[in-house]
């Protein structure tokens, strides 16, 4: 059976992705820190779908426990999906260097630590997906939350040149940017019902782009019109805009 | 973020801080941040139960931790739906041992309500069938509490509609089925005392419930379809139903895509629904055999069903009286059809013994009636209200949105116990929703 590896499984991204892999009948490896809720998770996706769910604890942050977690896995999955991710707080940050440090840390540093090491494993072996929860906020940097943003630019960027890499190595990298997404993460932001996505919706997206083979998918396609709109926008205006 | 919420009846609406959990401790950070909370899950109760200044969402907290397929016994936590539970047991040979008339429940709220069902004279309401719930109370311990341990909290959990904390999880017995389908009988009544008799006559069926014409008057009073009904054995099904005999419900067909003008339902329409439905039987007798999902569940199928009521809302009016009032039960069902306050899904049934500190049900007969929301409704149900004081009843809180409190704590005569309760677990955080602080359970 195949197995596939959900970095930040208790996200509700997780979650929903680990219910949809689990119902395909994949075997589900979750990893995060919160063993507990990890606990609960796999009793609940063992006992609707009768699918093997094995649980490990993982350390986004501590960059050098990385190695040892990968290869403490007992096989190599055939879909690695990073999802961790940290949102916030734009204005704290602005000048508090722990809240910026943080959040460029969790979205761009960890995500490129433990890829480094899943990519090269994938690489050897000619076969494999990675999947990157990335954001539109990286596709322009905006007053409202560039210190996201631009750590996810970063890892979008990231992804680009890792599937640039490993094209040749017959390893398929898939870039997400699912736009607003209603999670706990965005439960406090007041939020457009139409251009907000549910998370299990985020995750059937996912699913069809990786047995396609997509490359970048914006998962309600109205992000897709919406970001290039952004994306054309001269910098003389565009600096002027409260965005 | 605040936001505008309301329950089924669409009335009352009010501005809420919602925050979701899906984690204990999650739950205890947010005790943290505000004092007073209510917790609240599909939103099916009809009035202003589970709203409040600050509202806990279980729905993301919603796994199945527990289920062993050999002895029915299943753990949910709290936002985990009667769908799904459904979903995962029929298959398996497994039922719902209560349930109300739609599967779009919580088990929090099934737990919150002690909801009871069409078996409610033979097999009680639902904490007859916990086995245990663990709660998060105010003072920041989780408890385990079922009939033998913490036994108080578990009586006052039970029906005592999310005041005595958070609950997290619930463990269940299912009850074991062949099929899912049911034997159904349909018996037309031409009136309500012919109709109290068949009930008396057909107490032995698990299932049995009647939908009432209030609008009907004369020698039509209280015409009516009693629905009785049993799970299904093998042998009772034929055809393409022998073939897939633990076929699970599927989802919702039609949709009410928005609120209906309030004068789609009026008196006319509403009598002519009653009339077409009581006749839609011509046999006085029918039986048939038919899918556990149109048995239970016959509104569900309509998802939003509740904005034929259009903006203003409706509000749902169930109350019990004792088996010796059949006279109230008679003068309330006569000032309905004469103010012509009709409801076009009326529905009457036989509780049995029961006698919980805070739940609903009592022995003998439950009216549920649905009313448009209107300028004149509020007064006509005080007057209800008050017939059904002078005989001994009560109403049922999941249902309620305006019943004054002097009549609440007369017709709940183990009120203060309860408070009592409420307030040994919960010294620092209070729970405590609109409805609460209208009926004066909480400060």
């Amino acid at each position: 059976m195949k197995t596939v590896l959900l970095l930040g499984a208790t996200s509700d991204i997780g979650q929903a992705l680990a219910d949809k892999y689990a119902k395909e009948g994949y075997t589900v490896w979750l990893a995060g820190r919160n063993t507990n809720h990890m606990q609960d998770i796999a009793a609940d996706l063992k006992i609707r779908h009768e699918v093997a769910v094995e649980y490990y604890k993982f350390e986004a942050l501590d960059y050098v426990s990385h190695q040892k977690f990968y290869t403490d896995l007992p096989g190599i999955p055939d879909i690695t999906v990073c999802i961790f991710g940290y949102l916030g707080d734009q204005e704290k940050a602005e000048s508090a260097w722990d809240e910026c440090q943080n959040i460029l840390d969790t979205n761009y540093k960890a995500a490129v630590s433990i890829l480094n090491i899943v990519a090269s494993s994938y690489e050897e072996r000619s076969v494999g997906t990675i999947v990157g929860i990335s954001s539109v906020a990286g596709d322009r940097g905006r007053q409202s939350n560039y210190f996201y943003g631009s750590a996810k630019a970063g890892f979008t960027a990231y992804l680009a040149g890792l599937r640039n890499r490993l094209f040749k190595h017959n390893v398929h990298v898939l870039t997400v940017k699912p736009g607003f997404v209603d999670t706990k993460m965005t439960e406090h932001l007041e939020l457009p019902a139409p251009l907000t996505a549910q998370p299990s919706k985020v995750a059937g997206a996912i699913f069809k782009a990786v047995k396609k083979r997509k490359n970048t998918i914006y998962v309600l396609g109205i992000w897709w019109l919406i970001m290039t709109i952004i994306k054309s926008i001269p910098e003389p205006i565009f600096k002027r805009l409260k965005l | 973020m605040d936001r505008k919420i309301k329950n089924w009846g669409n009335y009352p609406e009010i501005i809420s801080n919602v925050k979701s959990f899906d984690t204990s401790g999650m739950v205890e950070e947010l005790f943290k941040e505000e004092k007073h909370w209510i917790a609240r899950g599909m939103g099916r109760c009809y009035g202003d139960a589970s709203l409040g200044e600050n509202v806990l969402s279980t729905l993301k907290y919603n796994k199945v931790t527990f289920f062993d397929t050999q002895s029915g016994i299943i753990e949910c936590q709290a936002g985990f739906t009667l769908d799904e539970v459904l979903q995962l047991a029929v298959p398996k040979g497994w039922f719902l041992p209560v349930t109300p008339g739609t599967k779009f429940v919580s088990l929090g709220g099934a737990v919150a309500s002690d909801i009871h069902g069409k078996n409610h004279h033979k097999e009680g309401s639902f904490s007859r069938h916990t086995l245990s719930i663990k709660v998060l109370c105010g003072d920041g311990k989780i408890y385990n509490c079922s009939k033998t341990e913490n036994a108080d909290l578990f009586e006052a959990t039970c029906g005592g509609m999310g005041l005595t904390g958070v609950i997290l999880s619930v463990r269940f017995q299912l009850r074991k089925i062949s099929t899912s389908y049911i034997t159904q009988k349909q018996i037309k009544a031409a009136n309500l005392d012919e109709l109290l008799i068949l009930f008396e006559k057909y107490k032995e069926y698990t299932y049995s419930v009647a939908w009432v014409d209030c609008l009907a008057r004369g020698k039509h009073f209280g015409r009516s379809i009693l629905m009785l009904g049993e799970h299904a054995e093998m042998n009772d099904l034929k055809g393409a139903k022998a073939k897939a005999p633990l076929k699970v419900h599927s989802e919702a067909g039609l949709n009410i895509p928005f609120n209906f003008p309030s004068f789609v339902l009026n008196k006319y329409s509403i009598k002519l629904f009653n009339f077409a439905y009581y006749h839609k039987n011509f046999k006085k007798v029918q039986e048939s055999t038919t899918h556990y999902d149109g048995f239970f569940y016959p509104l569900d199928n309509i998802k939003n069903w509740n904005r034929m009521y259009g903006k203003p809302g409706f509000l749902q009016y169930q109350f019990v009286l004792p088996l010796n009032q059949v006279e109230g039960m008679k003068l309330i069902m006569n000032k309905i059809a004469e103010k012509k306050q009709g409801s076009f899904l009326s529905v009457l049934k036989v509780f049995g013994p029961q006698n919980d500190l805070i739940s609903f049900p009592e022995e003998g007969y439950t009216l549920a009636l649905d009313f448009p929301m209107t300028g004149s409704l509020l007064k006509f149900l005080d007057e209800l209200d008050q017939i059904v004081q002078d005989c001994g009843g009560r109403i049922y809180l999941t249902k309620d949105a305006r019943m004054n409190k002097e009549f609440f704590h007369k017709s709940y005569p183990r009120l203060e116990e309860f408070i009592d309760i409420v307030n040994k677990y919960n010294p620092n955080t209070e729970f405590r929703s609109v409805q609460s602080e209208r009926l004066s359970i909480t400060r």
